[in-house]
């Protein structure tokens, strides 16, 4: 039987179960591709999730602890000298060697390294606030070191040899655990120290400060930049050939890679102006230079939004075109503006590459202070963190990136309900 | 006085200018003067007098300032360091700048006279700045004060004013452009003084270290940087190979298959991809998806780098669905429903209809959305700076480790920079490229876009 001894309505039906089976296969595809993606975002955040929520907790020791004012040389309290320079480590050191008894130089430096450096500094911080505990025995939570951290909160349990601590070590560590002197608590060195070399002592507060400063900067600049750049284009640029090349050129700057923007800010802000590296007010001004063209494009269309009759009205009034545009068109198409500005802001936040060019990528441990001073920024440290070999710090990188992640969240959320809220359908 | 407190007082004289104005015409208008425009146009019209000329000036100082100091300070140096040639006397001013700043530092003795003149200097120039914006600012306020006169047309002043600053601030776009054209443009034609183009565009060595000494041995750099775009487009063509089928699958479902309450929860969710932070999706390449693939190539019995350019590829390729899938799905909904209508009519079936008519019709903006994709990959930093390698191989196994043009600027940068080296301007002629590819192809993409909107409007 050949083919043209049938009827077309025969071929069709021949055929009907081979469209149907690709149908059906196409739109699997489409399914898939859909949940492909909806799953990367599902691992991506429980990968960053399940690696980082450790960081939010941290292993201190319960300790009773006797501040001799012997051993600190502290003679009278008022001395602020002694005060500051007294060897708080060296008590630290000394209590745990009478209280453990570490056989040997060996398991003395072992025990030694067990607690955090940090924790001079948080016997001598309780002695600043309250001078009358030298001479008294003490009841602290010290900060123990990242090793033990990580093994109190992960390896505990489960020895599977993972742990870079000695027999002698984990001893100690078990005879704590057992006492129930050893426990975690919510980890706020994490909010109020700056960058540090010892994980467990590392703090995100310099880089927020820093993000802040930067975006601050941003803001004040790129908003009332944008917003006039938008107006204008929108309102009052004759449409000719050079309001057309303005419109071709924002289009293909929000477009171009973010690192050229960096290059620009070097070569230019830096080198020819002047302006000082690592600080928030040269990454401000790069960033608000990135961050313009989203404005920009948003607040067009937010204008644009806003119906003729409206402008119309008001000329027909006696306003002028400038009064017409800043009294009746800008408030209506403000919100609209401000929810662009605040996309733009999340994209800032999460800049990272040009801020490298602009040496924003310096060890800052101080928290900055004003616009001018070094600073790092959240998503740049999370990229220095990144690459300390620590497991700790793997830790602290993910636990930034939660918290940077929670901020761009609330950002957004907030421009979605500001849309919500305030834009008007005309 | 220092640019803050300038700032401040400025600002002060902002409010203080609108109300002496508004007042004055106010007065004017109460002894029965018929004022020709509004009282809060005569305020506004001495504010902008009284603030915009000092704001300026802040502005220019502010540039010049450090320039024409050092220029100063230069000529007071010693004449064996001015001699010297300019690393010498850069280094003397950085010396002498530190000594003013703490004059408890040892000084070497020929350079604490110029560190006296500095103090000298930057006391006079404060004093001479503080004195010349207050009597800007006192200058603006009391002329225009006193032109404020019934028949003085204020608003119209005003306008032109604000019209001329609003046409500035449009003008910052096009002076970005400029600028990141001039810097890299000007610092690669250095670049390309020391390093032939030639060899910069088609040599294959990329090892950018430059002697130390010149009689050292073995590095003297070279800067053929075909290494570099290979290795950028194999990462971006793995990228590519993730995104395009799966942005463009996920567009097509979610505008023609998707019921619309399916559609309003996986476009934003998709869209979320989009919007996390590269240096998050750098953490993830390198610190999850690296070894993983890495452990599955041993398993294979592959060998497989710890940093390569698969895992960079792949995640840089998540990253990338989301661009893709919604400019896909903004043409796909911009083809009139009547193709569609037409469609079914014959017969064809939805996945027909698709692949035969609503894709060819919406193929031109598609092929835009790819290229902006694409130039998104060429462009992207943080992923391959944290999880692709540095090490320049000529190769197209995804399986070893590449480096990126990006990458390279990265690394270039960071740290220590001369700006007479040809290792620092490498990174600005390597900027040159990737600007100009980038632009190319987003001004193309645009163009097709546009275009193709319009077609069905």
């Amino acid at each position: 039987m050949t083919n043209s001894n049938l009827t077309t309505r025969q071929k069709v039906e021949a055929s009907m179960a081979r469209r149907r089976a690709s149908e059906t296969r196409f739109r699997l595809y489409g399914m898939a591709s859909v949940l492909f993606g909806m799953l990367c975002l599902v691992v991506l955040f429980g990968d960053i999730f399940s690696k980082g929520y450790s960081a939010f907790s941290q292993t201190v020791l319960t300790t009773e602890i006797y501040l001799d004012a012997d051993y600190l040389e502290i003679s009278t309290t008022s001395d602020e000298q002694a005060l500051m320079n007294a060897n708080y480590e060296g008590l630290v050191k000394n209590h745990f060697k009478t209280e453990m008894q570490p056989s040997g130089r060996k398991e003395r430096r072992q025990l030694y390294s067990m607690i955090s450096a940090g924790a001079g500094w948080q016997i001598q911080k309780e002695i600043l606030a309250d001078t009358s505990l030298i001479g008294q025995t003490i009841t602290i939570d010290l900060i123990m070191d990242d090793d033990v951290d990580q093994w109190f909160k992960h390896d505990h349990g489960n020895d599977d040899g993972s742990t870079r601590l000695s027999e002698a070590q984990l001893g100690w560590l078990d005879s704590w655990v057992e006492s129930g002197d050893l426990h975690t608590r919510f980890n706020t060195t994490f909010f109020v120290n700056g960058d540090s070399r010892e994980p467990e002592l590392a703090g995100i507060r310099g880089a927020m400060t820093g993000t802040f400063l930067t975006l601050l900067v941003t803001f004040l600049l790129s908003f009332p930049i944008g917003v006039a750049a938008a107006i204008y284009l929108e309102e009052f640029a004759p449409k000719n050939r050079l309001t057309e090349i303005v419109e071709i050129n924002i289009n293909n700057l929000a477009a171009v890679p973010s690192i050229t923007f960096g290059l620009l800010g070097l070569a230019i802000f830096i080198n020819i102006f002047g302006v000082s590296r690592s600080t928030p007010l040269v990454g401000g001004l790069v960033l608000t230079l990135m961050t313009l063209p989203t404005i920009i494009i948003s607040g067009r269309a937010a204008i644009k939004a806003v119906p003729p009759s409206i402008r119309e009205a008001a000329l027909g009034l006696g306003a002028s075109k400038m009064q017409t545009v800043f009294h009746h068109v800008l408030p209506l198409a403000l919100p609209g503006m401000l929810t662009g500005t605040i996309i733009g802001m999340a994209q800032a936040l999460g800049e990272t590459a040009p801020l490298l060019m602009i040496g924003m990528i310096a060890f800052v441990v101080d928290v900055p202070g004003f616009i001018n001073d070094p600073s790092t920024v959240l998503p740049v440290q999370i990229f220095l963190w990144s690459d300390s070999p620590e497991r700790a710090f793997t830790e602290r990188t993910s636990g930034a990136i939660m918290v940077l992640l929670g901020f761009l969240i609330i950002m957004n959320t907030a421009a979605v309900v500001l849309r919500r809220r305030l834009e008007r359908r005309w | 006085m220092n640019y803050s407190t300038l700032l401040i007082a400025v600002l002060i004289a902002l409010g203080g200018a609108y109300l002496l104005g508004r007042n004055r015409a106010r007065t004017l208008a109460s002894q029965g003067a018929k004022m020709h425009s509004l009282p809060t146009h005569y305020g506004a019209l001495v504010a902008l007098w009284t603030t915009l000329p000092p704001l300026l000036l802040l502005l220019l100082w502010a540039v010049f300032e450090t320039r024409v100091v050092d220029m100063l300070l230069t000529l007071q140096l010693p004449e064996s360091i001015r001699l010297a040639g300019e690393a010498d006397v850069r280094l003397a001013l950085s010396k002498v700048h530190n000594l003013a700043k703490d004059s408890s530092l040892m000084a070497e003795s020929n350079l604490s006279g110029a560190a006296a003149h500095l103090v000298d200097l930057q006391a006079r120039t404060s004093l001479l700045k503080g004195g010349v914006i207050l009597a800007l600012i006192f200058a603006g306020l009391g002329l225009t004060w006193r032109r404020i006169q019934p028949d003085m047309r204020a608003r119209g002043e005003v306008e032109s004013i604000v019209r001329k600053l609003l046409f500035l601030s449009s003008a910052i776009a096009v002076l970005t452009t400029l600028g990141i054209l001039a810097s890299v443009l000007f610092e690669a034609i250095m670049f390309f003084q020391k390093v032939s183009p030639i060899e910069f565009l088609f040599g294959t060595t990329w090892s950018p270290q430059v002697a130390l000494r010149a009689d050292q041995s073995g590095s003297s750099g070279s800067f053929g940087a075909i290494p570099l775009f290979t290795g950028t487009l194999l990462i971006s063509a793995i990228a590519m190979f993730i995104a395009v089928p799966v942005g463009l699958m996920a567009a097509i479902y979610l505008s023609e298959y998707a019921a619309s309450n399916v559609r309003q929860v996986a476009k934003p969710a998709l869209e979320v991809l989009a919007g996390i932070p590269t240096v998050v999706y750098g953490f993830f390449a390198a610190l999850t998806v690296a070894p993983l693939i890495r452990q599955w190539g041993e398993t294979a019995g592959l060998d497989v780098s710890s940093e390569s350019a698969l895992a960079a590829g792949l995640v840089m390729g998540i990253m990338i669905i989301p661009f893709v899938s919604s400019l896909s799905d903004d043409v796909i909904n911009a083809v009139p429903q009547s193709l569609r209508d037409g469609s079914y009519g014959l017969g064809a079936t939805k996945s027909e209809t698709v692949r035969q008519v609503v894709i060819p019709a919406a193929l031109p903006g598609i092929v835009g959305a790819v290229m902006l994709a694409v130039s998104r990959a060429i462009g992207e930093t943080m992923i391959v700076a944290m999880a692709a390698g540095l090490a320049a191989n000529l190769t197209a196994n995804p399986l070893d480790s590449v480096t990126t043009v990006t990458v390279q600027i990265v690394t270039l940068l960071v740290g220590d920079q001369e700006f007479d080296s040809p290792k620092t301007l490498a990174a600005f002629a390597l900027g040159l490229v990737l600007f100009i590819v980038t632009l190319a192809l987003n001004f193309v993409a645009i163009k097709i876009v546009q275009k193709y909107r319009e077609q069905y409007d």
